[in-house]
């Protein structure tokens, strides 16, 4: 079904946003709050790509993706905080 | 069936779209998670509650693998409705411990909150 | 014991990511080993780490709990959600914001609770968990402030109630 990807296209056209987002953000955790929507709208781009391909690769691949940005995103914000841990 | 499929697609890219433009149109970090964590969560939830439908409607019908379709995007539809509100409040956490004030606020309860070093 | 749930977990999800691969009901036999064994290692390793409340663990098994937090997950917190997002919608296109940090106390006791409360209040109209102390008083910050000193009922609804009744 060609929606699928239609969605995909969309998906990665709203990615732009949030990467003007990134370049032109006052301070540091404006950025760091871009590339967290990034890592939320590649998770439901790898599905919907993955659904049409009909590859289940890219599903497991988006889970693994899921955890390991919220990882680096906890990462990231201890380092903000600025506490030993 | 493909309907139902349209609409929860089309209900999700709407939402997605809403939240990175959320990103582009607050004033500080702290309304930008607003907008980013609920819309682009509301919107993945439809997205890949499309996918499941497409899988379960492709089981019906006897197709092969639509089944591990379906599961595999419920697993990361789990994963993302757990890690996703965490990491923005770590993110919201961060930068109001890092010094960030909330723009144009009304009140702020945190002022002269002391956390102490290292612990929770 | 925490080991124990922690493996017949990690079990769990392993059989429903290799669904559909064999002749013993959906699994192949390679599969089942693999897993058990694997399994086996995630539920001596991670259950020393992951089982720090250990009370938490007990409450885990109860079957009542799990019954309330699904009719709580589609009935009122999904119908918030859906709010939430219109509330959002409608402050993107006007932007009519009155942000500020307020100070809440539910009495929660349980980290589990705690945890639970704060993802709710996160996903839910115009509010977002900012901090927790240690007398678990939430910091929320609220899009729209109608009461600077507000009871957490005018923020977040009957949530401390339903959470109160699965993990507390």
């Amino acid at each position: 079904m060609s929606a699928f990807v239609i969605a995909a296209i969309f998906l990665g056209f709203y990615m732009l946003f949030c990467l003007i987002r990134v370049a032109a953000g006052p301070t540091v955790p404006d950025r760091v709050v871009g590339v967290d929507t990034i890592n939320t709208l590649v998770v439901a781009l790898m599905v919907l790509l993955g659904t049409f391909y009909r590859q289940v690769i890219f599903i497991d691949v988006a889970i693994v993706y899921a955890l390991l940005s919220y990882i680096a995103t906890l990462y990231i914000a201890k380092y903000l905080e600025g506490s030993p841990w | 069936m493909v309907i139902f499929i349209y609409v929860l697609l089309g209900i999700g890219v709407l939402f997605n779209g809403l939240g990175s433009f959320a990103l582009l149109r607050f004033p500080d970090v702290f309304t930008r998670l607003h907008g980013a964590t609920k819309c682009t969560t509301f919107g993945s939830i439809f997205t890949i509650l499309a996918t499941v439908a497409y899988g379960f409607w492709g089981l019906a019908r006897g197709v092969q693998g639509d089944l591990t379709l379906a599961i595999h995007a419920l697993l990361a539809l789990v994963a993302l409705l757990l890690t996703n509100p965490t990491g923005a409040h770590a993110i919201a956490r961060g930068a109001r411990r890092s010094g960030v004030l909330p723009k144009r606020a009304v009140v702020d309860a945190y002022e002269g909150y002391k956390y102490e070093e290292g612990k929770e | 014991m925490r080991s124990v749930i922690t493996g017949v977990a990690a079990f769990i999800i392993y059989l429903l990511l290799t669904m559909e691969s064999g002749s013993i009901g959906l699994w192949s036999p390679e599969e089942l080993i693999t897993g058990a064994i694997l399994a086996l290692a995630v539920g001596l390793i991670g259950g020393r780490v992951l089982g720090k409340g250990g009370a938490d663990y007990k409450k885990l098994l109860n079957p009542r709990r799990w019954a309330t937090f699904l009719v709580y997950l589609v009935g009122p917190f999904f119908f918030a959600m859906f709010r939430a997002n219109l509330d959002v919608a409608y402050r993107v296109i006007t932007g009519k914001i009155k942000p500020g940090i307020v100070k809440i106390s539910p009495g929660l006791k349980s980290d589990l609770a705690v945890t639970l409360l704060g993802n709710s209040i996160t996903l839910t109209p115009g509010t977002l968990t900012v901090d927790i102390d240690k007398e678990n008083n939430f910091y929320i910050h609220w899009i729209n402030v109608r009461n600077p000193k507000p009871s957490p009922e005018e923020v977040c609804g009957r949530f401390p109630r339903w959470v109160r009744r699965i993990a507390d």
